[in-house]
């Protein structure tokens, strides 16, 4: 974006919102909203104790657990949905049930199945990213190009050969896209687990902020949070930008 | 004059000349309830170029995909050598309409992928596939991605993986039927050169008769709805006059002229 003729950098926007925070936070409308630079203040206060470390810890365990299952389950489940049609008749109506419904709903269940420990939480992540990623590898697949899949048979290649040279990198940039809203999803879903299921990581930081008041606290966490999805996010975003040069020529 | 053989030219005298190498006999082929090759027998005689010549819908690319064993033919069967054909194998090789080329991979490692996917190893088959890419003009590009490259230039890839791969015989689907007038005018002169050199047994698909008439050994008109082989037209005279010279042959303008008036009824 320009403004007077001026090129502005990414995010500025960011600036004009942290300035309404701020001058809320200020006035003193509410305690819910301490002003931004309390916040931030906080943040970095809060960054170096053992309580905020441990926490991190616990989430990004459970996070990349979760999302790694999602990943090696989702993808190969995806693929082989979108060759094999009695695969996809059977499992696609399930996918889609699952990829719209209400997870938060199922946690109890969950925890009736698999306890209130870090298993529960993992699984719980596991099921928010993994339906997007099985959609998104599936609908990859499907639009591999006719020739290509001829090609690869013309030459000879063995199942394992087309499905690890050509098919994976055809479907790769939907691939990608699926994995980066998974991720997306799959931060929900620890939250929501190391809420609902058992007090700890970053869950039980926003349980123990929330009940004392603590909202200066609650937010800074909440930002790094935000930062960490985002960042992640924006690397699956440059990978897939990597792929580009040929999602439309495939 | 050429010379003609009306009806499955199967008993033609003219073709037991040549030694065969692929043999088509009592192809049906049913797509549902679309009889898409009906009882279709044809003869490719050894290290010459055959056209599969017929207007849109008359089954010719399908006949091409159950020869390179993408497609099983309801009846009859594929002979490739002697040997019945059960799938794809080495012994043939695709070059594809639109070409088919993996876009995340240079042009040396597409060139190289058949012999790839045969477990060459990898000096091995980059040499190979290197000589294959300065064969067909692309010395400089190894490095270059298919999306870098003209339409003209990425079939050129998609030909040097199919010569890469040594087989007998190479199929090739409209292969120029997707690149620009001269540039195509350009890979016929090409192809009349390898047909030559390579000693391979060619054979074409394409939908333009001048096309089929130029760069051929042997047109065969196939005519759709029953599918079936009207004609088999070997030119004769013109071959050995150099490429220049084709396009000013009698004979050439007389074949066009025949093939055009036996195929303008089944243009709507």
């Amino acid at each position: 974006m320009t403004l007077l003729g001026y090129r502005l950098p990414g995010m500025s926007s960011l600036i004009i919102w942290g300035l309404l925070w701020e001058t809320v936070g200020q006035s003193g409308l509410t305690f819910f909203i301490p002003p931004l630079s309390e916040v931030v203040a906080t943040l970095f206060s809060v960054i170096g104790t053992d309580a905020f470390q441990k926490a991190l810890a616990e989430t990004a365990y459970a996070f990349f657990v979760g999302v790694l299952s999602a990943i090696c389950i989702g993808i190969p489940t995806g693929i082989l949905m979108g060759k094999n049609r009695l695969l996809d008749e059977l499992l696609l109506p399930w996918v889609n049930v699952f990829l719209s419904a209400p997870l938060t709903a199922l946690v109890p269940v969950l925890m009736v199945l698999f306890g209130f420990g870090m298993r529960a939480i993992i699984i719980t992540t596991t099921l928010f990213a993994i339906w997007i990623i099985i959609l998104n590898a599936r609908a990859g697949v499907k639009q591999i190009n006719r020739s290509l899949v001829d090609m690869a048979r013309s030459f000879g290649a063995s199942p394992i050969d087309a499905f690890f040279k050509v098919y994976l990198w055809a479907a790769l940039p939907e691939i990608l896209g699926g994995i980066r809203i998974g991720i997306i999803r799959a931060v929900k879903g620890v939250i929501i687990g190391q809420l609902l299921i058992s007090i700890v990581g970053f869950g039980a930081l926003f349980e123990l902020y929330a009940a004392n008041f603590l909202m200066g606290h609650f937010w800074a966490v909440l930002i790094v949070l935000f930062a960490l999805a985002f960042t992640i996010s924006e690397i699956l975003a440059y990978l897939e930008r990597r792929v580009s040069y040929y999602a439309a020529k495939r | 004059m050429p010379q003609t053989s009306a009806e499955t030219g199967t008993g033609a005298t003219e073709d037991t000349a040549f030694e065969i190498a692929v043999s088509t006999r009592n192809i049906s082929k049913n797509f549902g309830d679309v009889e898409a090759l009906n009882d279709l027998s044809l003869e490719f005689p050894l290290g010459q170029l055959t056209s599969l010549l017929g207007p849109s819908g008359c089954g010719k690319t399908t006949l091409l995909k159950i020869i390179a064993g993408l497609l099983e033919p309801t009846s009859g069967e594929v002979e490739v050598n002697g040997q019945k054909v059960t799938g794809p194998g080495p012994d043939r090789a695709f070059v594809f309409q639109d070409f088919a080329l993996l876009p995340w991979a240079s042009v040396i490692r597409n060139v190289a992928f058949g012999l790839e996917l045969r477990g060459v190893a990898r000096s091995e088959r980059e040499a190979v596939a290197e000589s294959y890419i300065k064969q067909v003009g692309l010395a400089g590009f190894e490095n270059a991605y298919p999306h870098e490259l003209s339409g003209g230039m990425r079939q050129r890839v998609g030909l040097a993986r199919a010569l890469a791969v040594d087989a007998e015989v190479l199929l090739m689907d409209e292969p120029f039927s997707a690149v620009d007038e001269q540039t195509r005018r350009k890979f016929q002169e090409d192809l009349l050169g390898l047909v030559q050199n390579q000693n391979k047994t060619f054979i074409f698909v394409t939908h333009s008769i001048e096309e089929a008439v130029y760069v051929s050994d042997q047109v065969a008109i196939l005519l759709p709805r029953p599918s079936r082989v009207s004609e088999i037209i070997r030119p004769s005279s013109f071959r050995g006059k150099g490429v220049d010279n084709i396009r000013r042959d009698p004979e050439y303008l007389d074949i066009v002229d025949e093939i055009w008036t036996s195929l303008r009824r089944y243009v709507e």
